[in-house]
């Protein structure tokens, strides 16, 4: 079952949902605090769902605040690239070239991108995180004592 | 916010202790960990007023119950709403109770006026984000080696942290550390000639 747990997570590093941080993260975790990284990780999700939907507010109104919607993305970036979620940093990050070209239809098109790759990315995440907890801490806490 | 235990003996330890400020959830939780693991103490803020407030430098003259308030070092993300990392690093070096508390700035650009800007105000170092442990733990050491009373001869070779422009990873201190302020009525001016060295 560890081997599983390590196999999943390979292939959502090869896929480019997860980056390098995700692993210095894991790095982190011992014995004492195993469950670190999925902590992070639903800090992650509940602060990325508020952020989600006050961009939703901000895009429904119609008129738009590049100034409010960059600020928005700004966090959100920040906050996955702690994490190490590259697929969803990337589209913020092309949210945001749209924001400073003020062109409302890329960055509509960008976020309807970057809800999909953030919802896969919790799905997968979950799956991971549920998976290594019934194999249990050896596989991730792979930091020395 | 994540209040440090100010009961224990001040300076009986020789654990770091290191305030840190940060406006995002994740973010804190991570600094938080990666500086536990170094072995520090850690209180987290999650505005650059709170930390003044924690500080006491927040205009209440009531710094009493503060006196044994000991922070060794202070890291700071530098955009925050409200007060960004910049205004708070000025107001700590402007406030005589912790001017010499080492102040270094995170931020997930890099951006060379904005690095600049603070370590001309006087910030010890400038991360970028993703911090990662590594960081953590060099600059804990270079905390603790300016840390160590009276030595003369640390005084001789002032040193600083920066992001090293040769190291391949984006986020690396060099192996200096600016003491001159413990000796200098005028910071700024010392760390501008230590620019050169930035680019080692």
């Amino acid at each position: 079952m560890q081997r599983q747990v390590a196999l999943i997570k390979q292939s959502l590093l090869d896929q480019g949902y997860l980056d390098e941080q995700f692993m210095e993260l894991e790095e982190l975790q011992d014995d004492a605090n195993p469950n670190f990284v999925e902590e992070v990780a639903t800090l992650y999700f509940k602060d990325s769902a508020r952020l989600i939907n006050n961009i939703d507010q901000a895009l429904e109104r119609g008129s738009f605040d590049f100034n409010r919607l960059d600020n928005y993305m700004h966090q959100f970036k920040g906050s996955s690239t702690s994490i190490g979620a590259s697929k969803v940093k990337t589209e913020c990050t092309m949210f945001r070239e749209y924001c400073r070209a003020g062109n409302a239809e890329g960055c509509l098109r960008t976020f309807k991108q970057l809800k999909k790759e953030h919802a896969t990315l919790r799905k997968k995440l979950e799956q991971y995180f549920q998976l290594a907890r019934q194999a249990g801490p050896k596989e991730t806490a792979r930091r020395p004592k | 916010m994540t209040v440090g235990d100010l009961s224990s003996s001040p300076s009986s330890s020789r654990e770091l202790h290191v305030l840190a400020v940060d406006d995002s959830f994740v973010d804190r939780k991570v600094i938080e960990r990666l500086l536990r693991i170094s072995a520090c103490k850690v209180t987290t803020v999650e505005s650059g007023t709170r930390a003044l407030q924690y500080l006491g430098l927040d205009g209440d003259k009531g710094s009493s119950t503060l006196k044994d308030l000991k922070v060794n070092l202070i890291v700071t993300d530098y955009s925050m709403p409200g007060l960004t990392g910049y205004e708070l690093l000025k107001k700590i070096k402007e406030s005589s109770a912790f001017r010499e508390v080492p102040v270094v700035i995170m931020s997930s650009e890099n951006i060379q006026p904005r690095i600049q800007q603070c370590m001309t105000e006087g910030a010890e170092g400038f991360l970028l984000k993703p911090v990662k442990l590594a960081d953590v733990k060099r600059l804990k050491e270079l905390i603790m080696r300016s840390g160590e009373p009276e030595d003369e001869t640390k005084h001789s070779c002032p040193k600083r942290i920066l992001q090293d422009d040769t190291d391949s990873s984006t986020s690396t201190l060099s192996s200096s550390l600016d003491v001159s302020s413990l000796d200098d009525d005028t910071p700024s001016s010392k760390r501008m000639k230590l620019e050169p060295r930035a680019h080692d």
